[in-house]
């Protein structure tokens, strides 16, 4: 009876990968290390095996710092077990904030000026214009609603997907993640609707009207695929 | 009550002690009591202009470090019995001049005067804050040039953080012809970029430089050009409405002639 019960706590699967841990995640963590423990021991890693990567899938459990280095700890006991990822369904509500402060749109109804600069996490939507000299920054992307004549960079924390668009765009610098391009030397002003992204091969930044963005960014709204690709 | 206006540009050159000159004036003119500062310690300016160098016993920084009343250092105009002017030092330490003692300044003043305006120093370091401290309201002079109207949105920014009402913009040294070419900004064009309310433009007169330099500001003269101009805000400044002065020169005898033969446009 006791058998059966532990058996069904932990579920080992074999993939090409390596391993795969399926825990429960009804029953208490000390149960489920000791089991995790009597598992791995009672089975024999030869020398000459190569090493093995363990995925982790915990469920609906949440594991706090010192609980996931103890299950890191344990698996790791086992010469030929490498911890690969430790997966979770659930995450800390200030987790969760964090990541929807990153995908959240911020507006802002302002005229950034020269020598001022707007930071946001996030993407921005700002009703009014960046002046020369003026600098927007979001981490996701930037939308203006207004003139673009200062500098503005999306996705500053390396998010190379970011676009830069807006109403009438006359920039100084387009940056996006570490990308950096300039407006032309001889000045011809600005451009109605346009936007602002990098290609394919993610090495330049390439104008295009906005329109553009639903061939060249499909899944720009899609708030959940930036929650599971982190 | 009086009412403290600052006078910014940011940018230096760009006509600051020229206006606050003018609009004292004019402002004299209309019978209001006006007391003008100079905050550009060791660089005035403004008493040259105003042609009252010859009479400066005292200056603002007697004031603070209280070697005189305020009442001493003023200089009475010598076309006006109300306009006065608190000079800046030329030669003390400014170091003395703090955003504390401007204020206290400030407060004295308002009681006796209809409007007080501060002439402000170029730059965006403690003199510009010195000068912005104790200010009701401010107004902004920028030219049509690139690099002043860049450091006139520059000045916005920042006295967008200061407890004081939305600047107004004055733009100075206008040439009609090169506007009219493309080869200055036009008004339309900065009034967008900056986005603040336009209070007055001043037309490029080289009667401006000639009346600053007898001492006698422009405004003063009956009908110059840019002494309209001036005399114009000064009236927008009480509250008038008053329409913008047509830029186009007054076409003299010989295009009037042309007209009727059909040759001018």
């Amino acid at each position: 009876m006791s058998a059966n019960q532990t058996n069904q706590r932990i579920t080992i699967k074999g993939t090409r990968d390596g391993l795969t841990l399926f825990m429960d995640d009804t029953c208490s963590f000390e149960n489920l290390l000791k089991e995790l423990h009597d598992i791995l021991t009672s089975h024999h890693f030869a020398e000459d095996e190569p090493m093995i990567t363990v995925k982790v899938e915990l469920g609906n459990r949440y594991l706090n710092g010192e609980q996931e280095s103890q299950l890191r700890e344990v698996i790791r006991k086992q010469n030929k077990l490498v911890v690969d990822q430790i997966v979770s369904n659930v995450i800390l509500k200030t987790e969760a904030l964090e990541w929807k402060e990153d995908t959240e749109i911020r507006l802002h109804n302002k005229i950034v000026r020269s020598g001022q600069v707007l930071h946001v996490n996030g993407d921005l939507l700002l009703v009014g214009d960046v002046n020369p000299g003026g600098k927007v920054i979001a981490s996701g992307n930037i939308f203006v609603m207004g003139n673009l004549r200062g500098i503005a960079h999306a996705g500053v924390d390396g998010n190379e997907e970011a676009v830069i668009a807006a109403s009438y765009m006359a920039p100084n610098q387009l940056r996006i993640a570490d990308k950096i391009s300039r407006s032309p030397d001889n000045e011809q002003g600005g451009v109605h609707m346009e936007c602002g992204f990098l290609d394919e091969q993610r090495e330049q930044i390439i104008m295009d009207r906005i329109s553009s963005l639903t061939k060249a960014r499909p899944d720009l709204n899609a708030f959940e695929r930036r929650i599971f690709n982190g | 009550m009086g009412e403290a206006i600052v006078i910014t540009s940011g940018k230096g050159g760009v006509g600051k002690t020229t206006t606050t000159a003018n609009l004292g004036t004019a402002l004299a003119l209309l019978d209001k009591k006006v007391c003008l500062i100079d905050t550009d310690i060791g660089l005035r300016n403004l008493d040259v202009i105003m042609g009252l160098e010859n009479r400066i016993i005292y200056d603002i920084v007697d004031v603070l470090e209280e070697r005189c009343k305020v009442s001493q250092a003023l200089i009475k105009d010598k076309r006006f019995d109300c306009l006065y002017l608190l000079p800046a030092a030329q030669t003390s330490d400014k170091s003395s001049l703090t955003p504390e003692g401007m204020i206290e300044v400030i407060n004295q003043l308002k009681p006796d005067y209809d409007y007080i305006l501060i002439d402000c120093p170029a730059g965006i370091e403690q003199g510009y804050k010195n000068a912005v401290v104790g200010a009701d309201k401010a107004l902004v002079v920028t030219t049509p040039e690139k690099s002043s109207v860049r450091d006139a949105d520059r000045i916005i920014g920042l006295l967008e953080q200061e407890d004081i009402e939305p600047p107004h913009l004055i733009i100075n040294r206008i040439r009609n012809h090169m506007m009219k070419n493309g080869d200055m900004l036009d008004v339309d064009e900065i009034v967008q970029v900056l986005s603040i309310d336009l209070l007055g433009i001043v037309a490029d007169d080289d009667d401006v430089i000639k009346a600053s330099n007898h001492g006698e500001p422009v405004a003063f003269q009956p009908n110059t050009r840019a002494s309209i101009a001036y005399r114009n805000i000064a009236r927008r400044i009480l509250g008038e409405s008053v329409p913008l002065l047509s830029l186009e020169e007054k076409p003299g005898f010989m295009d009037k002639i042309k007209k009727v033969f059909g040759l001018a446009k």
